[in-house]
């Protein structure tokens, strides 16, 4: 690898990083306002979100001890790493590493990163809050799983970029949502589950268990963590994107299905309860694996879609 | 009421540049931590909701008082519930304020003569602004989070500084009403 690739790379990530934040973090105060009017309110203004997180790193912040703040560190810095690797529109950055499966083993890291922060900060509630979030995820890989390996199966690469172009060679008819809805409505319950949405709120739950591994964060580790929660959403969202919605061609189209998908999702949030744990590990257990597989069979062995 | 330690009113000094900005936020993001114990309390969800819409200053409820900016007392307050309230002040990161709620935090209230209420809730906390009315009507409430915003943006709401500068003043009160305050770590002992 020459110092050119690294450079280059170096700097569209960094700008990749840029957008997602400004992106990411305007389209969250939009979706409130959304909300907003949802419920006959006004709502508030679309940079409330900024001014909550410059306001949260403006506090004094407190440690409980060194697990803390590192785990805080290691979350951020493993969702930024995730996110310089995430194709948006044709920037690219590490151009041959875009593989799917990178983005499951970096995401990982800022995940563990919160999980373990959360509860070195001592209080049951996280801890509780932290097995809710790993047995949630358990729930809602495997379908995402299978839907995904089929997809990889059928392109004969893993490459999100790949698998991006190949759904753009014949405009709509060749996008996943097309030419897999079975898949793509298991890919956006799985992605509700990821995002934590309603239905699927169930390890954060603010009324049950004080807002779950949050729960002892105050000032800059909150802003933090409110900053992490920004890009985490932002890759999860551009995932979708890229393995359902045939990608972008240009940024237009990338922010205009990206606004879709989560004002959707936030709007879905408004209209449901919020499941017990083994209820949300029942519901992925029963109807999007089964559907999954019935969408990979069809894929494998009856070579349509 | 132990009068021998004075309270220190330290002279406001008044930082330029990143304080006035982080003023800037702190006055438009402000979350509430909400010790409903008192009746004032009903008048909150008229506040929150359509009519009155408090989200349209940045405001909203927290879940704990860790991530909370103020917490708001409304009403009287037993000296069972005043331990509370000092625990859940002092877990809050700074800077943090505190609204009270009604005529019960100023002096008793209809509570005046009971022996389970205290009675000024400004001798063991800082009180950074009262809300006036038996109970407020949501538009003192929202008139009240107007005025505090103002106070932040012109560095007048410095009742956590006043409670870190006169922290012997405060607990030697709290000490005297309640006996004893320790704040309980029960998670690392």
């Amino acid at each position: 690898m020459d110092i050119n690739y690294i450079l280059t790379g170096m700097l569209t990530g960094f700008g990749v990083l840029v957008f997602a934040f400004v992106w990411q973090t305007s389209l969250s105060g939009i979706t409130r306002k959304v909300v907003g009017r949802f419920h006959k309110r006004y709502g508030p203004k679309w940079y409330q979100e900024f001014r909550d997180i410059f306001k949260a790193m403006s506090k004094r912040g407190i440690t409980h001890g060194w697990v803390y703040d590192f785990g805080v560190m290691m979350a951020l810095g493993g969702i930024m790493a995730t996110v310089m690797f995430m194709p948006v529109v044709t920037f690219v950055a590490f151009g041959q590493l875009d593989n799917f499966f990178i983005y499951v083993y970096l995401f990982a890291v800022g995940m563990l990163g919160m999980a373990m922060s959360a509860v070195g900060s001592g209080n049951p509630l996280a801890g509780i809050g932290v097995m809710r979030a790993l047995t949630q995820m358990v729930g809602y890989e495997v379908p995402f799983m299978v839907i995904v390996l089929a997809i990889i199966f059928r392109d004969g690469t893993s490459s999100l970029s790949g698998i991006a172009a190949i759904q753009q060679t014949g405009g709509i008819l060749t996008w996943n949502l097309v030419k897999m809805p079975i898949g793509t409505i298991v890919g956006f319950i799985c992605l509700l589950g990821m995002l934590g949405k309603k239905p699927f709120e169930t390890f954060i739950a603010p009324a049950e268990i004080a807002s779950g591994p949050m729960v002892e964060y105050g000032g800059k580790q909150l802003g933090m963590l409110m900053i992490m929660h920004q890009f985490a959403t932002f890759i999860e969202i551009s995932l979708f994107i890229n393995l359902f919605l045939g990608g972008a061609t240009n940024i237009v189209f990338f922010i205009i299905k990206y606004m879709i998908i989560y004002i959707l999702a936030s709007l879905i949030s408004q209209a449901f309860g919020r499941f017990k744990i083994d209820q949300v590990i029942k519901y992925f257990y029963r109807w999007p694996i089964v559907l999954a597989i019935l969408q990979a069979g069809l894929v494998v062995w009856g070579r349509i879609g | 009421m132990s009068k021998e330690i004075k309270k220190v009113e330290k002279p406001e000094k008044i930082k330029k540049g990143w304080d006035g900005i982080s003023n800037y936020f702190r006055a438009n993001s402000i979350w509430m931590l909400m010790y409903c114990t008192g009746c004032c309390a009903i008048e909150l969800p008229q506040a929150m909701t359509s009519r009155y819409d408090m989200e349209r200053l940045g405001m909203g409820p927290m879940a704990t008082p860790r991530q909370a900016d103020v917490i708001l007392v409304t009403g009287y307050l037993s000296v069972k519930t005043l331990r509370r309230v000092i625990y859940a002040y002092e877990q809050m990161s700074e800077p943090k304020y505190l609204v009270a709620f009604g005529p019960c935090a100023i002096n008793g209230g209809i509570y005046y003569d009971s022996h389970a209420v205290i009675k000024q809730l400004d001798q063991y906390l800082p009180i950074d602004i009262y809300i006036a009315g038996c109970m407020p009507k949501p538009e003192a409430v929202m008139n009240g989070f107007k005025d505090l915003i103002e106070m932040i943006k012109s560095k007048k709401a410095t009742g956590w500084r006043k409670y870190r500068d006169n922290n012997a003043w405060y607990k030697a009160n709290q000490i005297h009403a309640l006996g004893e305050v320790r704040i309980k770590d029960e998670f690392h002992e």
